[in-house]
């Protein structure tokens, strides 16, 4: 109130004429050197922009086989419901490879540790140290058999019962439910799986996965 | 302002000369009217409106009661229109249970982070179980990446890694959904009662009585709770059609959903979703009061770790290492 406002005189006028051009000229060069700064970045970072677009992208269940293949929508496929009933699917062999007996029969067996040259060149074993192999766990004479330490031959269907010979941890786990992945009934019949239908006997480590796509991030999530 | 002639007028009319109100009855409404007269007559009012607009399951919708209020018939009712409307969506039949609490149960859940690989299986398995909507994108379990060298120390989590392959060397991966606190905070600050916890220990949230305020969002110290800003987009050939009032029945905008420990499942003995999907078998899953179940055995024998025990929400989702 107190500050006089004086009319615009002409040198007042041209005091302000610089003045604003100043200002226009600043905010010219500041969106100039932001859209430059901006393209430099997308063109100079295509992966970073590739990255962007697929945070942006609402993946769902429907694109993967690893979701739909799972039929966890379905009833068990065991006899019964009851508590104490376990089913167990049959050992993963590789098509056409047993019983064993059907080529090994006609062999004369060969008990010197070699490499092998002939057939199960595809076996690459990785479990245990140099020391372990085949006729640790196979059995020498009847190779539709697995051999415990002891001598007892079992069938692949009990190939537990091997493994838990040095993994004696982990068997009393399995037993408990505690260790590998039990479907079913929480109250009543599993499905239990074979140390095998998760780790092959040969090399036995978990090979590393595709993870799924990482959800929408917040600032995406657009109607 | 259509309505006001059908009623007594407001406000106004408490002139001089006018008996005081009787007890219960509000100041400003004319006496002899009380409060559950007027909100009666409003109820009616607005039905009789909708009907003649045509659009009587809305105001059956608008009219519902909450969940835990619902004589059997009622109940019955509900079921029934949910059922038709949910069935005539998705152009299949789709079922709404009400499979109440099995007796003796109480449920709890393990997680073993010494396996869990972060390959988020789980997460899509869940929306696919779930009915959860694909765009705008709910996810109900969120796994996230941390350092092994700084342990569990959320403040560095990560959960849009995305690299070629997992697990990474120096990472390890925890995923989190709802813990079903025995002591829920959501419970606590819901509005409306909205949520609540069940006799097995599933804390539940009925739909159709929630406001979205999303109090409870900000209440839950460990983000399980997701919010429909948008109408939810479900495919209809993505319609689980097995479903439970309380849990994976479709929802709408507005409301706010979560984890149920897969209700529709739980409580017809079936292992959760996540837990059938899981491929290194990190979760397992079991009825707490049952000392031979696995999730007691876990309790027993191996190292386990509830998230932010110090808050005291008690929760029933146990971390733990088998190794």
């Amino acid at each position: 109130m107190s500050e006089p406002t004086t009319a615009p005189t002409p040198e007042n006028n041209e005091h302000m004429l610089p003045e604003a051009t100043t200002l226009a000229v600043l905010l010219i060069l500041f969106f100039a050197i932001g859209i430059l700064a901006l393209a430099s970045i997308m063109m100079g970072r295509p992966e970073a922009e590739g990255a962007a677009a697929d945070a942006a992208v609402a993946h769902g269940p429907a694109e993967f086989e690893s979701i739909l293949g799972e039929d966890f929508t379905l009833g068990l496929d065991t006899a019964s419901k009851e508590r104490g009933h376990f089913a167990v699917p049959p050992p993963p062999f590789s098509k056409g490879i047993y019983p064993c007996s059907e080529c090994h029969g006609d062999l004369e067996p060969d008990d010197t540790r070699r490499k092998l040259e002939d057939e199960h060149q595809e076996i690459k074993l990785e479990h245990g140290g140099e020391e372990r192999w085949c006729l640790d766990c196979h059995d020498f004479k009847n190779r539709d058999k697995l051999r415990l330490a002891n001598g007892t031959l079992i069938p692949f269907e009990e190939s537990y019962r091997l493994c838990g010979q040095c993994h004696g941890d982990k068997y009393r786990d399995w037993r408990a439910g505690v260790h590998g992945k039990r479907t079913g009934y929480w109250n009543g019949a599993k499905r239990y799986l074979l140390c095998a239908h998760c780790h092959s006997p040969h090399s036995p480590k978990f090979k590393p996965l595709h993870p799924l796509p990482p959800p929408i991030k917040p600032q995406y999530i657009r109607k | 302002m259509s309505m006001t002639p059908d009623l007594p007028c407001s406000g106004s009319c408490a002139g001089g000369g006018v008996a005081p109100p009787p007890p219960g009855a509000d100041a400003d409404l004319p006496a002899g009217v009380s409060r559950r007269e007027f909100v009666e007559a409003s109820a009616k009012m607005l039905a009789a409106v909708a009907l003649v607009s045509g659009c009587d399951t809305n105001v059956e919708e608008f009219l519902q009661k909450n969940f835990r209020e619902l004589t059997p018939e009622e109940l019955r009712q509900v079921v029934a229109r949910l059922e038709k409307k949910y069935s005539e969506a998705a152009g299949k039949p789709v079922t709404v249970t009400t499979t109440p609490p099995l007796p003796n149960t109480l449920f709890g859940y393990g997680l073993d982070l010494s396996r869990c690989v972060g390959c988020r299986r789980c997460a899509y398995a869940c929306a696919r179980e779930n009915n959860t909507s694909r765009s705008p994108q709910i996810q109900w379990i969120r796994v996230l990446e941390l350092d092994k060298e700084k342990g569990v120390d959320l403040t560095h989590a990560n959960a849009y890694y995305n690299p070629e392959t997992v697990p990474q060397e120096d990472k390890f991966y925890m995923p989190v959904a709802c813990h079903q606190c025995a002591k829920p905070p959501c419970v606590k600050v819901c509005p409306v009662k909205a949520t609540w916890q069940e006799p097995d220990g599933i804390v539940v949230i009925d739909y159709n009585w929630c406001i979205g305020c999303r109090c409870c969002m900000a209440a839950c110290p460990y983000g399980a709770r997701r919010f429909n800003w948008g109408e939810p987009d479900l495919p209809a050939a993505e319609v689980n059609p097995h479903t439970h009032y309380l849990g994976n029945r479709p929802r709408m905008k507005g409301v706010v959903e979560k984890c149920t420990f897969c209700i529709q499942r739980v409580r017809e003995g079936r292992y959760p979703a996540c837990v059938e999907i899981c491929p290194v078998g990190a979760r397992k899953f079991g009825n707490l009061l049952d000392p031979e179940s696995e999730i007691r055995v876990i309790m027993r024998q191996k190292r386990v770790f509830v998230l932010k025990e110090e808050i005291g929400t008690e929760p029933k989702f146990f971390y733990f290492y088998a190794t």
